[in-house]
C-alpha cells in the first residue's frame, strides 16, 4: 500500500497551505474582506527589508505591505515635469518629451517598477504613475535622471590633479570648503584621494564654435554591458552623436591618464561600493568609447544611468502627488469581494453536483488559491487587472480539471466498477485532456510572454506570466492535492457510503446502466486502455 | 444520445448568422472604437468644497456623456479626470466670458450636482484645477503586437496539437479544426465589440485586449478536452464510424463542458451583478468569449473534423457543379 506515501503528500500539502496563507494574510483586511469578518491583523509573514536612513544601513522585518499591484488596481505616485527650454532652444519640444518618456519608461522598467503610465501633458509636459511606491522614491527615480554630465577633475598647470584635502568637497559651483586645495599626481591618486577630487565640467568647443557643457545629450541612449571578449569582464559600450564626438575627443585628448566623472543632476554616480566611478581615460574617444574595470552590477548601473541621463532637454518635477486606483478604489474592493463570493458558489455548486469529491476538490480549490496568491506575494511582479484576469483562467482550468476527473469517475461508476477502481480510472483517463490542455496553455503563455518582452506590452507579458504560474500549479492542484484527498477518503468509512459519491446511486449500480453505456469498449478491463497514472513523485 | 453531427450544417448557418453582424461592424469603420488609453484625451484635476466620492463623480460625469472617464481619488475630495479630448477646451481664455465649451458644461453639471470647486489653495472657485491635453497612456502599437502574438500562439497551438494527436490519422486536422474555433471566438467577440462601440459608445481599451487573450486560452483549452475524449474513442472503437465516434465523445464530455462552462460563468455573472462598475466591460468580453469558447468546440472544432472526414465539401460541389466530371479542388474549403 502507498498509505504513508499518500499521508506524508497530505502532510506536505497542508504544510504548503499553511505557509501560502500566512504570506497571503491581508495586512489590510478591510481592503480585501467584508468589514463584518473579523480578521487579525498584522499576522502576516514578515518580509527582510533593508533601507537606508541618515546614511546608517537598516535592517528590519517588515509585513509586506501588499501585493504589489498596478495602477489599475492599487494606484500610486503621478509626477508632473516640465521640459526647460530655456538652456536648449534649438531642440523639438514635442520630439524631446517623446523621447524622454522612452528614457523614463526604460529607466523605471530597470529598476523593477513595472507597469508604469507616461503620457506628454500639454505641450511642455509629461505625466508620469508610477505603481506602489512612495512619493519620495518615485522622484528619485524619475524626476533625478535630470542632466547629466560628464565632468573632468580641476587641474595644476602641471596637469597634477587638485583636491580638497580636510575639506568639504563641493561640486556645485566646484570648489572646495574649509580647505586648501592640494595638488596630487595622477598616478599616486588612492581611492581615498578620489572622493576630495574638485570635478569641475567638462567643456569643449562644438561645431558652431561655442563652448559648451558634455552632457547626456550629446550622448546616443544605446549605451549597453557586453564581456571582454578575451577576459570575460564587463564592458560598458557607449556612443555620441557627432557633435558630442566632436566634443569628446577634445575632453579625452586633454585628459588622457586622467580620470573622468560622470554626474547627474550634479551629483556623482556612484558604484555599488558607494566610491565614485571615475574611470581613467585611456585613450582619445570620439564616436564610440567603452569603460572597462567596473564590476559588472556597477557597469550596468552605469549604463542605466547613462542611458536615462542622455535626455535631450532637462525636466524639472513640477508636481507630485498620490493618486489611487485608475479603476477606482471602491469598483476594485467590490470586485474583490464579488471574487470571494463567486469563490464560494463555485465550491457550492462543486458540493451540491458532486457531493462529498466536490467538497474535496473545494477543499483542493482553496489550497490552489492561496499557494497562487502566494507567489503573486513573493513574486516580484506587478499584478495588474490583466493578471488578475490570467488568474481567473487558471481557476477555472483548476476547477475544470476536477470536473474533468469526477465525470470520468462517475462513467466509470456507472459501469460497475468499484470506487477505488473508478477513482484510479477516472484520474488516468482525465490525465491526458488536462496534460494536453495545459500543455497548450503553457506554449502559449511563453509565446505571449517572449512577444510581450521583445515589444515592451507589460500587460501582454504580465498576463502570459501570470497564467503560466497558475496553470502549472492548477495541474499540480488537480493531479496531486485532489488526489491525495481523494486516496485518503477511500480508506475511511466515508467511500461505504456510495450515494455521497455519486447522486444517481441506482443508475451506477444497475445493469440498465451498463446496457445504456454509451461505449462497449468502455467496459473493458482498464489494463487494455492506458495504465494507471503514477502519482508524481 | 443527442446527434450532434447529423445537424452539423446547420450550427455552421447558426455561427455564420451570428457572427456575420459583427463581421459587417468591423468591415465599416470605424471597426473599434478606442478608448482614451491609446486616443489620449484631456485630463484635469478637480476639487470640491463637499464630501464626494469617486464613484458619485463616476456616475455623474458619465451622465453628462462621458463614459469613458477615468478617475483617481487623489487627495480629500480632490480627483485627477482623464476623458476625451474636450471640444473647445483649449479656447476659453483666462478672464471673459468664456465661449461655450465641453469644459464648461461638465463644470457646471458638476458644481450643479456637488456644489462649489475649490482651487489649489483651497479657496471657492468654478474652474478645474490644471487643465491639459493628454496623449496616451498606451501605443496603439501595443494593439498590433498583442495580435501578432496571437497569431503566433495560434500556430504554436496548431502545431502542438497535430503532435499530440499524432497517433490518430490526420493529426494536422484537429490543430485547424482548433485554431478555427479559436478565431470563431475571438472573430464573435471583436465583432459584437464593434457593434457595441457603435451603438453604446462602448470603447476598446487594454482590459478588452486582456480579456480577448483570455478567453483564446479558453478556447483552446475546452476544444483540447473535447478532442482528446475522441482521440480516446477513436483508440478504442474500433470499426466505428467516424461521425458516430465524434458524437459519442460530444455526448460523453457534454456534462463536463456544460458544468465548467457553468462554473466559470457563475463566476462572471457573480462578478457582473456584486463588481465595481470599471471592470463590466471587462467581465462582458469574457462572458461572451466563454460561452462562445464552449459553443465553438462542441459545434465548430468537433463538427469541422467531421465535415472534412465526411468529404461534404466535396459533395457540395459536386452538387453545385454536376456538370464537371473532377470535384473542384480541395483547398477552397475550411473557409467556415
Amino acid at each position: 500500500m502507498r498509505g504513508w506515501f499518500n499521508r506524508a503528500l497530505l502532510a506536505f500539502i497542508i504544510v504548503l497551505t499553511v505557509l501560502s496563507v500566512v504570506t497571503v494574510w491581508p495586512s489590510e483586511p478591510d481592503r480585501y474582506l467584508p468589514s463584518f469578518i473579523p480578521w487579525p491583523e498584522g499576522k502576516g509573514i514578515k518580509f527582510p527589508s533593508i533601507g537606508i536612513e541618515g546614511g546608517a544601513v537598516t535592517f528590519q522585518m517588515k509585513e509586506a505591505r501588499a501585493m504589489r499591484l498596478g495602477l489599475d488596481l492599487r494606484g500610486g505616485t503621478r509626477l508632473v515635469m516640465e521640459a526647460d527650454t530655456s538652456q536648449t532652444p534649438d531642440v523639438n519640444v514635442d520630439q524631446a518629451l517623446e523621447a524622454a518618456s522612452r528614457i523614463i519608461e526604460r529607466r523605471v522598467n530597470a529598476f523593477g517598477v513595472a507597469e508604469s503610465e507616461i503620457q506628454t501633458l500639454g505641450s511642455d509636459r509629461l505625466a508620469v504613475q508610477l505603481p506602489g511606491i512612495d512619493p519620495e522614491k518615485a522622484r528619485e527615480l524619475v524626476g533625478r535622471t535630470a542632466v547629466l554630465e560628464f565632468r573632468e577633475p580641476k587641474l595644476d598647470e602641471n596637469k597634477d590633479i587638485l583636491t580638497c584635502q580636510g575639506g568639504k568637497v563641493i561640486y556645485n559651483p566646484p570648489g572646495c570648503e574649509g580647505a586648501q586645495e592640494v595638488a596630487v599626481p595622477p598616478q599616486s591618486l588612492t581611492a581615498q584621494a578620489e572622493e576630495n577630487i574638485i570635478w569641475v565640467p567638462a567643456r569643449a568647443t562644438g561645431s558652431d564654435g561655442v563652448e559648451k557643457d558634455l552632457t547626456g545629450r550629446f550622448l546616443k541612449p544605446n549605451t549597453f554591458v557586453s564581456g571582454h571578449p578575451t577576459t570575460g569582464l564587463p564592458i560598458l559600450n557607449f556612443e555620441m552623436t557627432s557633435e558630442g564626438s566632436r566634443l569628446l575627443e577634445q575632453v579625452t585628448n586633454r585628459l588622457l591618464d586622467l580620470p573622468m566623472g560622470f554626474f547627474l543632476d550634479g551629483e556623482p554616480i556612484r558604484g555599488k561600493d558607494n566610491n565614485i566611478i571615475a574611470p581613467t581615460v585611456r585613450a582619445v574617444i570620439s564616436d564610440k568609447g567603452i569603460i572597462e574595470g567596473l564590476p559588472v552590477e556597477d557597469a550596468r548601473l552605469l549604463s542605466i544611468q547613462l542611458n536615462a541621463g542622455a535626455f535631450p532637454v532637462p525636466l524639472r518635477v513640477v508636481q507630485q502627488e498620490e493618486v489611487d486606483a485608475t479603476l477606482g478604489e471602491d469598483s476594485v474592493q467590490k470586485s474583490v469581494i464579488a471574487g470571494e463570493v463567486a469563490l464560494l458558489i463555485v465550491m457550492l455548486f462543486m458540493t451540491l453536483y458532486y457531493r462529498l469529491p466536490g467538497v474535496l476538490a473545494s477543499l483542493a480549490l482553496f489550497v490552489y488559491t492561496s499557494m497562487v496568491l502566494g507567489i503573486f506575494k513573493v513574486w516580484p511582479v506587478t499584478l495588474t487587472l490583466a493578471g488578475i484576469a490570467a488568474f481567473v483562467l487558471s481557476v477555472g482550468m483548476a476547477v475544470d480539471a476536477n470536473i474533468l476527473i469526477f465525470e470520468r469517475t462517475k462513467e466509470e461508476l456507472r459501469l460497475g466498477r468499484s470506487l477505488v477502481a473508478s477513482i484510479e480510472a477516472g484520474f488516468s483517463r482525465a490525465w491526458s485532456s488536462i496534460r494536453d490542455s495545459n500543455v497548450s496553455t503553457i506554449i502559449t503563455c511563453l509565446i505571449l510572454f517572449w512577444f510581450g518582452d521583445q515589444f515592451g506590452a507589460s500587460l501582454v507579458k504580465g498576463f502570459a506570466l501570470t497564467l503560466l504560474i497558475g496553470v502549472l500549479l492548477s495541474m499540480f492542484s488537480a493531479i496531486v492535492v485532489t488526489r491525495t484527498f481523494l486516496r485518503l477518503t477511500i480508506g475511511t468509512p466515508l467511500a461505504r457510503r456510495l450515494d455521497w459519491w455519486v447522486v444517481d446511486v441506482a443508475e451506477a449500480r444497475g445493469p440498465a446502466a451498463v446496457a445504456s453505456a454509451p461505449l462497449p469498449g468502455a467496459g473493458r478491463p482498464l489494463a487494455e486502455g492506458m495504465p494507471p497514472q503514477q502519482p508524481e513523485e | 444520445m443527442f446527434d450532434f453531427v447529423g445537424r452539423r450544417n446547420w450550427y455552421y448557418l447558426l455561427s455564420f448568422l451570428v457572427l456575420l453582424p459583427g463581421v459587417i461592424s468591423l468591415v465599416i469603420p470605424p471597426s473599434l472604437k478606442p478608448g482614451i488609453e491609446f486616443t489620449g484625451g484631456t485630463t484635469f484635476t478637480v476639487r470640491f468644497a463637499q464630501a464626494v466620492d469617486q464613484e458619485g463623480l463616476r456616475s455623474a460625469l458619465s451622465d453628462l456623456g462621458h463614459s469613458e472617464v477615468v478617475v483617481q481619488r487623489t487627495g480629500e475630495n480632490r480627483f485627477l479626470v482623464r476623458t476625451r479630448e474636450l471640444q473647445g477646451a483649449g479656447t476659453a481664455p483666462e478672464v471673459g466670458p468664456a465661449p461655450p465649451s465641453e469644459r464648461d458644461e461638465i463644470e457646471a453639471g458638476l458644481q450643479q450636482r456637488f456644489g462649489d470647486f475649490l482651487d489649489n489653495e483651497g479657496k471657492v472657485s468654478n474652474r478645474f484645477i490644471d487643465f491639459y491635453i493628454v496623449s496616451g497612456t498606451v501605443s496603439e502599437e501595443i494593439g498590433r503586437n498583442a495580435g501578432f502574438a496571437v497569431i503566433v500562439a495560434s500556430v504554436a497551438i496548431l502545431l502542438y496539437i497535430s503532435w499530440a494527436f499524432r497517433a490518430v490519422p490526420k493529426p494536422f486536422l484537429y490543430g485547424t479544426a482548433a485554431v478555427v474555433a479559436l478565431l470563431h471566438d475571438a472573430v464573435l467577440v471583436l465583432g459584437a465589440f464593434s457593434i457595441f462601440g457603435k451603438v453604446f459608445g462602448i470603447e476598446i481599451n487594454t482590459m478588452f485586449l486582456t480579456g480577448l487573450l483570455t478567453v483564446m486560452g479558453f478556447s483552446v483549452h475546452d476544444t483540447i478536452v473535447v478532442f482528446d475524449r475522441i482521440r480516446e474513442n477513436l483508440r478504442r472503437g474500433e470499426g466505428r464510424e467516424f461521425p458516430e465516434c465524434v458524437n459519442v465523445s460530444l455526448n460523453q464530455t457534454l456534462a463536463r463542458s456544460v458544468n465548467t462552462s457553468f462554473t466559470v460563468v457563475l463566476v462572471l455573472v457573480a462578478m457582473l451583478l456584486m463588481g465595481g462598475v470599471t471592470i463590466r466591460d471587462f467581465l462582458l468580453v469574457l462572458l461572451i468569449g466563454i460561452i462562445s469558447g464552449t459553443y465553438s468546440s462542441i459545434f465548430m472544432a468537433s463538427q469541422l473534423l467531421v465535415t472534412w472526414e465526411e468529404r461534404d465539401i466535396q459533395r457540395l460541389f459536386r452538387r453545385l457543379l454536376p456538370r464537371r466530371r473532377r470535384p473542384a479542388p480541395v483547398e477552397v474549403e475550411v473557409g467556415g
